[in-house]
């Protein structure tokens, strides 16, 4: 029974996030049917806005596939920990893998058995992915149906829904500290080299930080 | 093809090319501690950095706008612990206040 509370909320406060996805695309240029088929086809937060986030700056579509692939390779480390615990072949394989994020395999670890894991993981995969698809379409035309996006702050909406998906990262002092030097580095890169390049830079930050325990 | 689609189909495409090598690979050098360790980093580096650019720069000039107020906003809702969608709505709203008024 929990198991399904906890996925069900997961996907409903999760899937709302979706309408800002939606019009933040919208507001970067993004057609309402590119903006759905990146939260159908990619499905996962943090990199769909990173395409979007990238293209607004100004960066090269292949900048923005960069970052965002970049920001992706967490959730084949997620797949990698969950194959033993799913063990699925075929058809099933594709369609775990679609919905591997932050938030199945967050609920899938906090329960206590490998049948309410593998519960977890299904419904709030799935859960996740109607209520983001649902959300997106609604902000996509909602966006749409508005003038000048920066009358309506979806400008500001972008950076802000970075800060909800970076904020809970924080957790440490060496997360802060590297936040700083992201900061430093992106903004005093920005005059110098084309758009889009400042962000993916900060990859270097994450290696030099992550490299010493 | 224009830049929205290749932008579109390539991260997807790589996306989930991404999950299903990691459901389909046996744990090998991927779960060497240092891989884990700069996995866990790499948002942290590229979320921040979207968030810088996306706030102070406008293509490559370093602006300080109504944006700004906007992540201020969105920051002091994340203190106070605002649930996500009210940090997003907080900024926006906030930002366009600034943007028409200042």
């Amino acid at each position: 029974m929990s198991v399904k509370r906890d996925s069900f909320s997961v996907s409903i406060t999760v899937g709302a996030y979706g309408s800002a996805f939606g019009a933040a695309a919208v507001a970067a240029d993004f057609s309402v049917l590119q903006a759905c088929l990146l939260s159908l086809l990619l499905f996962s937060g943090a990199s769909q806005f990173a395409v979007v986030g990238v293209i607004a700056a100004g960066g090269t579509p292949i900048n923005a596939i960069a970052t965002s692939t970049l920001l992706g390779t967490r959730n084949g480390l997620y797949g990698l920990r969950l194959a033993p615990l799913l063990k699925l072949r075929g058809w099933k394989r594709v369609l775990a893998a679609q919905i591997t994020i932050d938030e199945s395999i967050g609920v899938a670890l906090a329960q206590k058995d490998e049948a309410q894991m593998r519960k977890g993981f299904w419904y709030t995969g799935f859960g996740v992915f109607i209520f983001w698809n649902l959300f997106t379409l609604a902000g996509a035309l909602g966006a749409q149906s508005i003038g000048d996006p920066s009358a309506w702050g979806l400008d500001a909406a972008v950076p802000a829904a970075f800060l909800g998906l970076l904020w809970p990262r924080l957790s440490d002092r060496k997360s802060w500290v590297l936040a700083g030097f992201a900061i430093l580095l992106a903004l005093s890169l920005t005059p110098f080299v084309p758009a889009g390049v400042p962000i993916i830079s900060c990859t270097a930050l994450a290696i030099i930080i992550g490299w010493r325990k | 093809m224009s830049t929205f689609w290749i932008a579109v189909i390539g991260s997807s495409a790589l996306a989930f090319v991404i999950k299903f090598v990691g459901a389909s690979v046996p744990e090998t050098f991927l779960s060497n501690p240092r891989i884990l360790r700069i996995n866990t980093f790499i948002p942290v580096a590229l979320l921040t950095a979207l968030i810088a650019v996306n706030t102070f720069a406008d293509k490559t000039k370093l602006v300080l706008d109504h944006r700004a107020l906007g992540i201020a906003a969105a920051v002091t809702l994340l203190i106070a612990k605002a649930p996500f969608p009210v940090v997003v709505l907080g900024a926006a709203l906030t930002s366009a206040l600034a943007y028409r008024y200042i």
